[in-house]
C-alpha cells in the first residue's frame, strides 16, 4: 500500500463523513415535513431551513462517488453493481425527495401538495435507512468472486444486523435534523424539536447498544482491531451523550455538533474496520484491498494535486453560504 | 423466468440511453437558461430597467425547475456506471474517474451553492453581486459539461493512455492529452452553443404564445429580443462548430461519418450528396436517393473535389485492423438510418433556428408592430420551442450510436463493459420504474412551466410559500427574522 492509496482511502472517508454530517440533518429535516410540522406554514419553514443547502449537501455524495471512481474503481464497480437494488431504491428516494421541495411549492391543490410532502418525508426516511442498511451489510461481508463481482441475495443485505444498522442511522439523522431545527427556527417549531429529541435520544441509545452488540457478532471488527473499534464505539456513545446533555440543558450548538460527530463516528468506525480492505468478501481471499483496487500512481498523484487546490476554495464558499443564511426562520403567521 | 428475448446488454443499453436522453433534456436547458437569465440580469444591472429584473426572475423560475430535475437525474447517471457497467468502470476508472471527480469538486459545488444564494437573496445583496451569483452558476454548469465531455471524448477518441499489461485496463499517462483531446474541443463548444440555442428558443417560443394572446406585450417582446439575439449568435456558432466536429470525423471515425451521410460505397470525385435516401441495412446498400452533386465535397472538405470512404470500405478496414484482437465475427456497421436522419434533423434545425432568429429580429424591431401582425410567424416560433429537445437528442444519437460497437473506441466493446452480476429481472424492474419516474417528472415540468407562463411575470413568487397565505414574505428578508 502506498501513501497515496492510504490518503485516498482516508479522503473518501472524509467525503462520506461530510456527506453524513450535512445530508444527515438534511434527511432529518425532510423526515419532519409530515407529522412534526403541523400546518402548511410550518412545513414551509421546515423546508426553507434546508432550501438553499440540500442541493449542495447532496454534492458531497456525488463527490464521494466520483472520488471513489477516480481513486478505487474496483471498489466503485463492485460496490455499485453488487448493491444494485439497494442503490436503485436510494436513487428513487433521493429523486423523489429532491424534486419534492421545488414541486410542492408550485402545486395548486392540497392533494398534490400533500403528495409531495409525503414524497419528501418518505424519501428522506428511506434514503437514510437504506444508506445505513447498505453500509452495515457491506461491513458484514458479502459473497464476492475472484473477479470482484458480488452476487448478493436478499438475505445477504436484509437481515437483523443491517436492519438495526439502517434504523440506527435513520434515528441519528432524525435527531440531527431536529437539532438543526432547534438552531434554525423559533417559537413552537423550536420548542417542539427540543421536546421530540427528549423522547428520541433514549431510543437512539438503545439502538446504539444493540448495534454495538450485533457489530461484535456479525463483523470481524472487534476481533481484528479490538482497541480502535472499542474506542470509536465509545466515542460514538460519548458524542451522543453530549448531544443529549445539550437537549436536557437546552444547549443548541452542543446538541447539533454532538449529533453531527456521532454520524461521523459511524463513518470512521466503518472505515477503520474496513482497513486495509475496501470490500469484505465472505471468503477472505476475495476481499478487495486498498493496495490492489486503486488507480495508477499517476492518476492518484494528479487527483491529489487537483483536490488539494480546489477543495479549500470550495470549503470557503460552502461555509460562507451557510453563514449568509445563518439566521433563524419564522413563518409569516407566527408571532415574533 | 419468462423468456422475453431480453438480455442484460440490451436492457443496460436501453437504460443508459433513456437516462441520458432524459437527463439531457434538462442539462442544456439549464445551462442555457442560466446564461440567458445572467444576460438579462446583467442588463438590469447596467440599465437599471426593472423589466429586465422581472425577466430574470420570471425565466429564472423555469431554470430552477429544470435544475432540480437535472440534478436528480444526474445522480442516476453517475451511479449507473458502477451499477450497470462495472466492467467498464474497472477498465476506464483510471481515465474516467478523474474528470468525474473534478466535475463534482469544481463544478457541482459551485453551481449548487450559488444557485441557493441566487434563489434566496434577491433583496439582500447589491445587484452586481447578485448578478455575479448567476454567472457563477452558469460558469459552474458549463464547467461540468466540459469535464463530462472530456470523459466522453476519451471514449470517442482515446488519447494519453497506455494499456496496463497486467490488468488489461487503460492507464492514464498524460492528463494534458486527455484534456487537450481535439475531439473535446470540437464537442464542447457545440454542446454549449446548443444549450444556449435551446434556452433561447424555448423562451422565444413561450413569449410567442403569450404575444398571440396579447399578454404583457412589452415584457414578452423584450424577452423575445434577448432570446433571438442569443439564438442567432449561437445557432450560427452551433453550425460552425458542428461543421468542425463533423469534418474531424472523416479521418477519426470514418464509419460514423459515412453513416451520417448514408454512404455505403466510397464517394466519387463528383461529391454526390444524398439529401434524402432509402437503405437496405441487411444488404448494406442504398436503395434510392436524391443526390446533389459537389455538396458532399463542399461539406467535407470545403472544396469541390475529394472522396470519402463508404461504410463497406470502412468495415473492411476495421476488420483488418481489429480482427486479431476482437475476432472476425464483429459487426462494425452502425445503425445507418438513425445516424443519417438524426444528422439531417440536427443540421436542418440549425439552419431553421438561424433563419427564425433573423426574421424574428426584423419583425420585432423597436418601433415596428410587425411581430404582432405576423401571427403565422408567432405560431411557428411557438411550435419550435419543442424542437431544440429533439435536436439535442438527435445530436447524441449521432455521437453515441455512431460509436457502436465500441464503448471505448477501438479498445473495449459495449458487450464487454456490462455488469456481469446484475440480473435481467433487476434491470427490467429498474427500467420500468425509471421510465415511469421520468414520465412523471417530465409531465410535471411541462405543467409547471405552462402554469408559470400562464400566471405571468407579475405573479407573486410562490416559491416555498403556500398560495393561500395572506402575506407572502421572503424568508430571508429582514422582516422574517426573529432576533434573539
Amino acid at each position: 500500500m502506498t501513501s497515496l492509496q492510504l490518503l485516498w482511502f482516508i479522503l473518501i472517508g472524509v467525503l462520506f463523513s461530510g456527506f453524513f454530517f450535512l445530508e444527515g440533518f438534511d434527511f432529518g429535516v425532510g423526515m419532519l415535513v409530515k407529522s412534526f410540522a403541523k400546518t402548511s406554514d410550518e412545513r414551509d419553514v421546515v423546508i426553507k431551513t434546508i432550501g438553499p443547502h440540500w442541493d449542495g449537501n447532496e454534492v458531497w455524495l456525488i463527490t464521494a462517488g466520483g472520488a471513489m471512481f477516480a481513486s478505487f474503481p474496483m471498489w466503485y464497480a463492485t460496490l455499485f453493481s453488487g448493491f444494485y437494488l439497494v442503490l436503485f431504491l436510494i436513487l428513487a428516494a433521493l429523486i423523489f425527495r429532491g424534486v419534492s421541495f421545488e414541486f410542492r411549492a408550485n402545486m395548486k391543490t392540497d392533494t398534490w401538495r400533500n403528495f409531495w410532502e409525503w414524497a419528501a418525508t418518505i424519501g428522506s426516511f428511506c434514503a437514510a435507512f437504506l444508506f445505513g442498511m447498505l453500509f452495515t451489510a457491506m461491513i458484514a461481508g458479502m459473497p464476492i468472486d475472484k473477479n470482484g463481482d458480488m452476487t448478493a441475495h436478499f438475505g445477504d443485505y436484509v437481515n437483523l444486523f443491517s436492519i438495526v444498522g439502517g434504523v440506527a442511522v435513520t434515528v441519528l439523522c432524525l435527531v440531527h435534523g431536529l437539532n438543526f431545527m432547534r438552531l434554525k427556527t423559533t417559537g413552537s417549531l423550536r420548542d417542539r424539536a427540543l421536546a421530540w429529541n427528549k423522547i428520541l435520544y433514549p431510543v437512539l441509545f438503545a439502538g446504539e447498544v444493540v448495534f454495538a452488540i450485533l457489530l461484535f457478532f456479525s463483523t470481524d471488527f472487534f476481533a481484528k482491531k479490538p482497541m480502535t473499534t472499542t474506542a470509536i464505539v465509545v466515542a460514538l456513545v460519548i458524542f451522543t451523550v453530549l448531544a443529549y446533555w445539550g437537549v436536557l440543558g437546552n444547549h443548541e450548538w452542543l446538541s447539533f455538533i454532538g449529533s453531527g460527530l456521532s454520524l461521523i463516528s459511524v463513518v470512521v468506525l466503518i472505515f477503520n474496520g474496513l482497513f486495509p480492505r475496501v470490500m469484505i468478501a465472505n471468503n477472505p481471499a476475495n476481499s478487495l484491498l486498498i493496495k490492489n483496487s486503486s488507480n495508477s500512481p499517476y492518476t492518484l498523484h494528479l487527483m491529489t494535486i487537483l483536490t488539494f487546490s480546489i477543495l479549500p476554495i470550495v470549503l470557503i464558499y460552502f461555509i460562507w453560504s451557510y453563514w449568509v443564511f445563518y439566521k433563524r426562520l419564522a413563518s409569516p403567521k407566527q408571532s415574533a | 423466468m419468462l423468456n422475453l428475448g431480453l438480455d442484460i446488454l440490451g436492457l443496460a443499453r436501453f437504460q443508459f440511453g433513456m437516462t441520458t436522453v432524459f437527463h439531457f433534456f434538462f442539462v442544456p436547458f439549464s445551462i442555457g437558461l442560466a446564461f440567458v437569465v445572467a444576460v438579462m440580469e446583467t442588463m438590469y444591472a447596467i440599465k437599471g430597467d426593472k423589466d429586465y429584473k422581472k425577466m430574470a426572475q420570471f425565466w429564472g423560475k423555469m431554470f430552477l425547475y429544470s435544475f432540480a430535475v437535472g440534478v436528480v437525474t444526474g445522480i442516476i447517471q453517475e451511479f449507473q456506471f458502477g451499477m450497470n457497467w462495472s466492467e467498464y468502470s474497472r477498465f476506464m476508472g483510471d481515465i474516467f474517474g478523474a474528470p468525474l471527480a473534478i466535475e463534482a469538486l469544481a463544478a457541482f459545488f459551485l453551481e449548487s451553492t450559488f444557485i441557493g444564494m441566487w434563489m434566496f437573496t434577491w433583496d439582500r445583496f447589491n445587484k452586481w453581486v447578485h448578478t455575479l451569483f448567476i454567472w457563477l452558476v452558469m460558469f459552474g454548469s458549463s464547467l461540468s459539461a466540459l469535464w463530462i465531455l472530456a470523459a466522453n471524448s476519451f471514449m470517442q477518441n482515446p488519447l494519453g493512455y497506455i494499456i496496463n499489461q497486467k490488468t488489461g485496463h487503460v492507464q492514464m499517462v498524460s492528463f494534458g492529452k486527455v484534456v487537450g483531446n481535439p475531439q473535446l474541443w470540437n464537442e464542447f463548444p457545440h454542446v454549449i452553443f446548443g444549450a444556449f440555442v435551446t434556452a433561447a428558443f424555448v423562451i422565444a417560443g413561450c413569449s410567442a404564445w403569450r404575444l398571440l394572446k396579447k399578454d404583457h406585450v412589452t415584457f414578452y417582446r423584450k424577452s423575445l429580443n434577448v432570446a433571438l439575439v442569443i439564438g442567432l449568435i449561437f445557432s450560427l456558432g452551433s453550425i460552425a462548430s458542428g461543421d468542425l466536429q463533423t469534418r474531424y470525423l472523416i479521418n477519426n471515425q470514418p464509419m460514423k461519418f459515412a453513416a451520417m451521410e448514408g454512404l455505403y460505397k466510397n464517394s466519387t470525385n463528383k461529391g454526390e450528396w444524398a439529401a434524402v435516401s432509402g437503405f437496405d441495412t441487411k444488404q448494406h446498400k442504398t436503395t434510392w436517393s436524391v443526390d446533389v452533386p459537389y455538396v458532399l465535397n463542399l461539406l467535407s472538405f470545403h472544396k469541390t473535389t475529394g472522396t470519402v470512404k463508404g461504410m463497406n470500405q470502412v468495415n473492411k478496414d476495421m476488420h483488418a485492423k481489429y480482427d486479431k484482437k476482437f475476432g472476425s465475427d464483429m459487426n462494425y456497421y452502425v445503425p445507418t438510418k438513425t445516424l443519417f436522419w438524426s444528422f439531417r434533423i440536427m443540421a436542418g434545425a440549425g439552419a431553421l433556428f438561424a433563419l427564425l432568429a433573423i426574421v424574428g429580429l426584423i419583425f420585432n424591431r423597436k418601433r415596428s408592430q410587425l411581430i404582432m401582425k405576423q401571427r403565422w410567424f408567432l405560431y411557428i416560433l411557438g411550435l419550435c420551442l419543442w424542437l431544440p429537445f429533439v435536436v439535442n437528442t438527435a445530436g447524441w444519437f449521432v455521437t453515441e450510436f455512431g460509436r457502436y460497437p465500441w464503448i471505448v473506441y477501438g479498445l473495449l466493446t459495449i458487450a464487454d463493459a456490462v455488469s456481469p452480476n446484475v440480473s435481467v429481472a433487476s434491470l427490467l424492474t429498474t427500467n420500468i420504474v425509471y421510465f415511469a419516474m421520468f414520465a412523471i417528472m417530465g409531465l410535471i415540468m411541462i405543467i409547471l412551466c405552462h402554469r408559470t407562463l400562464k400566471a405571468g411575470p407579475d405573479a407573486e413568487n410562490t416559491d416555498g410559500y403556500s398560495a393561500g397565505d395572506t402575506k407572502e414574505l421572503d424568508p430571508y428578508s429582514k422582516g422574517a427574522f426573529n432576533h434573539d
